[in-house]
């Protein structure tokens, strides 16, 4: 199950950045995966769990974004979904798909800090709120 | 209370850059990596043992790192071609990546090494999202898996540049229908070259190390759709 390795990695690039900004907390990850990046986002998930435990990152809610795969075709200049397994190949004529747009995505699009005020609103009021 | 930051970064960024650091650094030197994907059982030490006796017969380096879970029985195989081999125990892991290749090469590949062969955990998941530094990926797949395998497994057949139908001699008692495979590659890998292999029969010798050695040339690989990603 490589969903463990890329949930470290993760871990390891929020934790170098929280280091690197002194952030003292993490509340939530927001991740862009790709229809095509072959990650399935409940495994990852589950790893995620286990590899936050015991850093900066523990408790920081983890969200994951499906990014469908697109593909183009040059000559049509047509765009469409490639769905899963994808058709490379341009419904309109048939030929090889010029670039694939979107679909293989594997990126921390977005991370929430939880800075001191958040920590002290915790401590006020341990329920985990929606935000 | 909480504030956001945009870290727009590639989670594998961490291997994309221990891979471009093995590409270069092997490059440089002359020696170019070839990384075999399959399922288990598909025939990649068989193959590769063809190949790397083929190699020793008309003098080109090579060498093959190899990686399963557990046993070092394909380093004991594949060693019987002459070739410098090296077993890379994963300890469950079920793809390499590129650091552990890096950290396997150290004392062992010789420096003269032109081809080095990186057959990957038997699986057709996890290795597909990994650069190992290679200059050429190759996807392997029997006779006997079915047509099917390029859809069920579109990352690692759409990724490779180039795939190769091992174990033809048992075609027929598979029923295995080219046509069907070849359409099939066609729909995740547009313009892929598909060649057929039997170690058994000798059908295709050569065409792993004839393509490995064209690759080192450069500018001879196929690029996939699914890696000409757009911006």
């Amino acid at each position: 199950m490589h969903e463990m390795s890329l949930a470290v990695a993760v871990v390891d690039q929020v934790e170098a950045a929280a280091k690197s900004r002194g952030a003292v907390g993490v509340s939530s990850i927001e991740l862009d995966v790709g229809e095509l990046a072959g990650v399935v986002a409940d495994a990852l998930a589950f790893c995620f769990e286990l590899a936050c435990a015991g850093t900066v990152v523990e408790g920081a809610e983890l969200i994951t974004r499906t990014v469908p795969g697109t593909a183009r075709c040059e000559p049509c200049a047509d765009v469409w979904a490639v769905g899963m397994p994808p058709r490379l190949l341009c419904p309109g004529c048939g030929a090889a798909a010029g670039e694939l747009v979107s679909g293989r995505e594997l990126q921390i699009r977005e991370v929430r800090w939880a800075g001191p005020e958040a920590a002290r609103e915790e401590r006020r009021q341990p329920i985990t709120e929606e935000s | 209370m909480c504030r956001a930051v945009d870290l727009q970064r590639a989670v594998l960024a961490k291997n994309e850059a221990a891979a471009q650091i093995l590409r270069t650094e092997l490059t440089s030197r002359g020696t170019t990596v070839v990384n075999l994907l399959s399922s288990p059982g598909s025939g990649k030490t068989a193959l590769l043992e063809r190949e790397l006796r083929l190699a020793g017969e008309r003098g080109v380096a090579a060498a093959a790192l190899t990686a399963d879970l557990a046993t070092e029985n394909d380093a004991r195989r594949l060693a019987r071609s002459g070739a410098p081999v090296k077993q890379v125990l994963t300890d469950g892991l079920c793809h390499l990546e590129a650091d552990m290749v890096a950290r396997h090469l150290h004392d062992w590949l010789p420096e003269s090494t032109r081809l080095l062969f990186v057959e990957n955990v038997g699986n057709l998941v996890c290795p597909a999202g990994y650069d190992l530094g290679e200059s050429l990926r190759v996807v392997l797949a029997s006779v006997t898996e079915g047509e099917d395998k390029p859809l069920k497994y579109p990352t690692a057949f759409g990724l490779a540049q180039l795939v190769i139908v091992t174990k033809t001699d048992m075609a027929d008692a598979a029923e295995f229908d080219e046509t069907a495979f070849r359409a099939h590659v066609e729909q995740v890998n547009p313009g892929v070259e598909v060649v057929l292999s039997s170690v058994r029969d000798g059908r295709g010798a050569g065409v792993l190390l004839d393509r490995a050695l064209a690759a080192t040339e450069g500018n001879q690989v196929h690029t996939p759709v699914m890696a000409r990603a757009g911006a």
